[in-house]
């Protein structure tokens, strides 16, 4: 839940990167805290086991700009990626104002997405919170290796859209981030759909990482306008 | 404030910062703490989240308060209404029964200043919205 602090003119917001073991999420992580200005950022933590797994969380806060006189301030964190750490990983989504899924691209690890997306509805609905009615983007990462899957593929697995009830949002609705793309629409079979944003990557060179902050954290401020 | 001012002053300890469970920290009285404040509050609400989920493991509903001991520095966490943590650091000058026995009374002051606070809150969901209106702004920032 985002936080307002009118004594010290800030707007504090909490964004969660979820998604597959190794899929890149810490690398997000990382390449914003190596590129933002040490002065707009805090430390970044890492709870990881010795051999670099995240064991509880990473966590970077940043600053993404000031609006209306108030700072916003966005605090990211990873969640464990292996099945088994379901439990810690669930504790970081509490309070969540914000989802970015990063989906390994590689053909082999489409299993490994589907179930981590699966884990992530479940949790959400845990908790009470509809991951439909949250600012929530997708981001394919690795998409310079060989064995990536090609983004249709992903989209069908991973994106396919909540289905959109409410009459007056059924109307078609373009993605701004791809020409010629829609993020609400009506599909062959009749029903209208919304599909999350999503954003192509390469975390290690940081291909796509500021796109994806970006994208989900004026989401995250669209819902406080 | 004056409370905990008071709770400071009685106790020997250092400071006291309260943190929301969601790991924002809403204030710190006392000295001013010299490391980041923002991690601290953070790792302070995580210490707390994986607590509770150890009690409930062992059948217990939650770990009301918890006790980290230090060589010179130690920290005493206890919970305030379920939605706020009071985290009291303190060193050799002062010892945990002292700390535990003074903050009692702060604590239950605190809970009833919450408790109601959060009442008001959800009585009054409909406060100003401060960026209502400013899709504008908020596209210029991210172009």
């Amino acid at each position: 839940m985002s936080m307002i602090n009118y004594a010290a003119r800030e707007i504090s917001c909490k964004i969660v990167y979820y998604g597959p073991g190794l899929g890149g999420k810490t690398t997000n992580l990382e390449h914003v805290y190596g590129r933002v200005q040490p002065n707009t950022r805090g430390k970044l933590i890492s709870l990881a086991t010795e051999t670099e797994r995240t064991l509880f969380f990473d966590f970077l806060p940043v600053d993404l700009g000031t609006i209306r006189g108030f700072k916003t301030r966005f605090h990211l964190y990873t969640v464990p990626g292996q099945v088994y750490y379901n439990a810690s990983r669930k504790l970081i989504l509490k309070s969540v104002d914000g989802i970015v899924f990063v989906a390994d691209s590689q053909v082999e690890r489409m299993e490994a997405n589907q179930e981590a997306m699966q884990n992530l509805y479940e949790n959400m609905l845990e908790y009470g919170y509809d991951l439909s009615a949250m600012p929530f983007v997708i981001q394919y990462n690795k998409r310079d290796l060989p064995n990536a899957a090609p983004l249709r593929e992903l989209q069908a697995a991973l994106n396919p859209g909540f289905e959109v009830f409410d009459s007056q949002k059924q109307r078609i609705a373009p993605d701004p981030y791809h020409a010629g793309e829609n993020l609400i629409e009506q599909i062959p079979t009749g029903e209208w759909v919304e599909r999350a944003p999503y954003f192509e990557a390469v975390a290690v060179t940081g291909d796509g990482v500021f796109d994806t902050l970006k994208a989900v954290s004026k989401l995250v401020l669209k819902t406080l306008a | 404030m004056r409370s905990l001012q008071q709770f400071l002053y009685d106790s020997n300890a250092r400071c006291a910062l309260l943190v929301d469970r969601s790991g924002q920290l809403v204030a710190t009285v006392g000295e001013q703490p010299r490391f980041d404040a923002t991690a601290f509050a953070t790792l302070t609400a995580a210490d707390f989240s994986a607590n509770d989920q150890l009690a409930r493991l062992i059948g217990e509903t939650e770990f009301n308060s918890l006790f980290h001991q230090g060589e010179q520095e130690s920290m005493y966490l206890v919970d305030i209404a379920r939605r706020v943590i009071l985290v009291i650091l303190f060193d050799n000058r002062t010892t945990l029964g002292l700390v535990r026995l003074k903050v009692k009374t702060t604590v239950e002051e605190l809970a009833r200043l919450f408790t109601a606070m959060f009442q008001r809150a959800r009585d009054t969901m409909h406060e100003p919205n401060i960026l209502a209106g400013a899709e504008d702004e908020i596209d210029r920032l991210f172009q």
